[in-house]
């Protein structure tokens, strides 16, 4: 299979059985495996000067051509050699001192020198990419909030936890990742099923999605007024247009991958190396066949597998309902692009008390407001809004300093701890409730209609 | 109760948290017979406490009331015996991501210090992996033992007395990944590397100096480590309130009924939801930052061995 990443075409034929942290120069077409450490080419060019009072910005100081560039790339010239001709015909590269010497060798190299790096997934590298490369699919969250929001959410094996989230999956992945298979989750999604495109970059396996469960959104309210059954199934009729478009966003997400991972050089590692991540190393030859198996199966007995399908939905949504319904989920976890005041004061009820409850949100003043509500309401304590700052540095010798701040962008965290709701104050956070229901489900229709 | 598990009711034992309401709180030891003095009153631990919920509000003698809450590291954070410095929940998140714990990690870390990260960490990688912890300080390794026998994690951990920089972590290519919390770091890289799986790993460093940063990194290229980063992160926290700002008068309010018009209208065009004008002042919600912020903790840095 061909992949593009960072304009470079390859096969991942020959990175299979590498490990992890391998890297890899690309060849025309193919991947080529280089050693780990390369020489510094450096050793040579001693020669430098103190500072920059005699180098003219002429835009004559690079004596080869874009044609004579073009040609030594076309001949298939190591990149590495493509950047020693750079240097050597470069007419000010001895004046220049030796930190700008540095500094040019490794635009260059980044320029010329390809190399790949394949990782595995994690959270810390999955969080980076999608910030970098897609924040608007997850709400602009920022991987140091999703750090926050794991702690502040005591996220931990054996937990059940409640997510609702429309950050691509990459949320619950995360959670998933700190719960390693224990306890369980409960989805809650809003339209006609949970997104996972992230999730499923993470490579999971099977046993993790065994507790994993689900539940729409629009059946909270029935669930909480006692009047839920599962006579209406949302989007029944939509059932095979959801299978095509969850596998449609599997392979865009793949896709789009790929080519988020180049801006990990942000990390910046020791040498210049674009990181790839690639969880289909793996996933490709175990999920493959099962994906075909499903189709062909689906094409002989379409309409008893439709059925058979419908009747599974129906069985574990009565049992995610069921779970729901003890009201002893150990933390609730929002990271959504809804307001988060009615999703709150909702999915609370299903919380049980002395429990941590975390609330993303790319915005400051709707929490704001759901921080007067929830006072309003009662039950929670230790009620804190917060954002975090991050700040990355370069360190090299005689030249450390702050590299980039990033502040805002990162979005802001409402957290609390649940307690015993008072039975006085309960009465009138239901009327608060009944308030609130208004509004929400106006914002709902709104937010329908744009899906 | 347990640190690493949730549970209903308090037990005898247990360690539990009273909550006396904004930001205040402590941790009690509950035990059968004994008492606890708040400012609300007395604690009665076996009638007010025992076989209660975790949630639940307390009413103490004097007719005022606090609740008692579930113990997790990040409250522990807050309201352990300090026996050094701590890394709070901040900085605490961002290295448990950085270093990519999860279940089954077996993490090295040094110096346990009080403890704070060190709950932290085991909360993350229960029921199945393991803390390695070293303390140079007698007292302090001691102390640290004995907190995890009350917290009932000592399964999950092992504290080592003795100095990480000459005798390392008394572990080697067993760990998922590194912590070091020391004065001098860039000693304790070569046995880190050591420490750490043959397969690779992670390393953090925390730092408050950016000399020691420095050293930090110079042994971590020297030792082959990759993908060097160092960052820092802030915590701001907001303090929600409702403020009114007085509409200042010109003068001309008195004189001319229009300009008190365009006085109302002017905040409502501004769109900004919650202001009314009450008595010539705007009222709106704000989030105003703390008076004073921790500006710096530490310099994290961490690097990948593959």
């Amino acid at each position: 299979r061909k992949i593009i990443f960072e304009k470079q075409w390859f096969y991942l034929d020959n990175a299979i059985g590498h490990i992890y942290g391998t890297t890899f120069e690309v060849t025309s077409g193919g991947n080529l495996q280089p050693k780990k450490e390369v020489e510094e080419t450096t050793t040579e060019t001693k020669e430098a000067g103190t500072d920059n009072r005699n180098i003219v910005d002429d835009g004559k100081s690079q004596k080869l051509t874009h044609d004579d560039i073009k040609a030594l790339k076309d001949k298939g010239i190591k990149g590495q050699e493509i950047v020693q001709q750079l240097i050597e015909n470069s007419t000010t590269f001895r004046d220049k001192t030796e930190f700008a010497q540095d500094k040019y060798i490794k635009k260059k190299k980044k320029k010329y020198e390809a190399v790949i790096t394949i990782v595995k997934p994690s959270t810390r590298i999955l969080s980076t990419m999608y910030y970098a490369r897609e924040p608007g699919k997850i709400n602009h969250l920022r991987y140091d909030t999703l750090a926050q929001m794991l702690t502040l959410g005591n996220i931990r094996a054996g937990n059940k936890m409640i997510v609702m989230e429309t950050c691509a999956g990459l949320v619950l992945g995360a959670v998933m990742e700190r719960m390693g298979g224990y306890g369980s989750i409960i989805q809650m999604y809003p339209g006609g099923g949970p997104v996972r495109a992230a999730t499923s970059c993470f490579g999971f396996p099977k046993l993790f999605f065994d507790n994993l469960h689900e539940f729409p959104l629009s059946k909270v309210d029935s669930l909480l007024s006692g009047t839920f059954s599962t006579e209406t199934l949302p989007s029944e009729p939509e059932d095979s247009t959801l299978m095509e478009e969850e596998s449609n966003g599997l392979t865009d997400e793949k896709q789009t991958s790929l080519q988020e991972t180049e801006q990990e050089s942000t990390t910046e590692a020791a040498m210049e190396i674009n990181r790839t991540e690639e969880p289909e190393t793996m996933d490709i030859n175990v999920e493959d066949p099962e994906f075909k198996e499903n189709k062909e199966k689906e094409n002989k007995e379409n309409v008893r597998e439709k059925q058979r399908k419908q009747w599974e939905r129906r069985k574990k949504l009565i049992e995610t309902a069921a779970l729901l319904r003890e009201k002893n989920a150990d933390g609730l976890i929002v990271a959504s692009k809804f307001h988060p005041t009615p999703l709150l004061l909702s999915l609370l009820e299903f919380v049980a008390p002395s429990r941590p409850f975390v609330v993303y949100c790319q915005y400051k003043e709707p929490l704001l407001e759901c921080y007067t509500k929830l006072r309003e309401r009662g039950g929670v304590i230790n009620l804190k809004l917060s954002e975090t700052w991050l700040r990355n540095y370069q360190v090299l010798p005689d030249r450390s300093h702050p590299k980039l701040t990033m502040s805002g962008g990162g979005g802001y965290l409402l957290s609390g701890i649940t307690v015993v709701l008072d039975k006085v104050k309960s009465d009138a956070s239901n009327l608060e409730a009944l308030k609130m229901e208004e509004p929400s489900s106006k914002r709902c229709k709104v937010q329908d209609v744009d899906c | 109760m347990s640190f690493v598990e949730y549970g209903d009711t308090i037990k005898d034992g247990d360690t539990a948290i009273v909550f006396l309401g904004h930001e205040s709180m402590f941790p009690v030891k509950v035990q059968h017979g004994t008492v606890t003095q708040t400012k609300y009153g007395v604690i009665r631990h076996s009638t007010d406490l025992i076989g209660k919920k975790y949630g639940s509000k307390v009413t103490c003698s004097k007719g005022g009331w606090v609740f008692i809450l579930h113990p997790t590291p990040e409250l522990w954070t807050m309201n352990l015996p300090h026996r050094t410095q701590i890394l709070y929940s901040t900085d605490i998140s961002i290295i448990t991501m950085m270093l990519e714990l999860k279940p089954g990690s077996i993490v090295c870390e040094s110096g346990t210090g009080s403890g704070s990260l060190s709950h932290a960490l085991i909360r993350t990688v229960a029921p199945t992996g393991h803390l390695y912890t070293v303390e140079f300080h007698q007292q302090r390794a001691e102390k640290a033992r004995e907190e995890f026998r009350e917290h009932g994690v000592e399964h999950l951990v092992t504290v080592t007395n003795q100095d990480v920089c000459k005798n390392g972590f008394g572990v080697s290519n067993i760990a998922d990944a590194v912590f070091l919390d020391i004065p001098s770091p860039w000693e304790a890289i070569g046995h880190a590397k050591s420490a750490l799986k043959a397969e690779g790993g992670r390393i953090c460093s925390f730092s408050p100096c950016i000399e020691q940063v420095q050293r930090t990194c110079l042994a971590m290229e020297e030792y082959g480590f990759t993908e060097i980063n160092t960052l820092e992160i802030l915590l701001r926290v907001y303090n929600v309130r409702t403020i009114s700002l007085q509409i200042p008068d010109l003068g001309k309010a008195a004189e001319d009924n229009s300009s008190t018009g365009f006085d109302s209208s002017n905040p409502s065009s501004q769109g900004s939801p919650c202001s009314n004008l009450q008595q010539g002042a705007v009222q709106f919600k704000s989030s105003v930052p703390l008076r004073e912020m921790v500006g710096h903790t530490g310099y994290l840095t961490f690097a990948t061995k593959s």
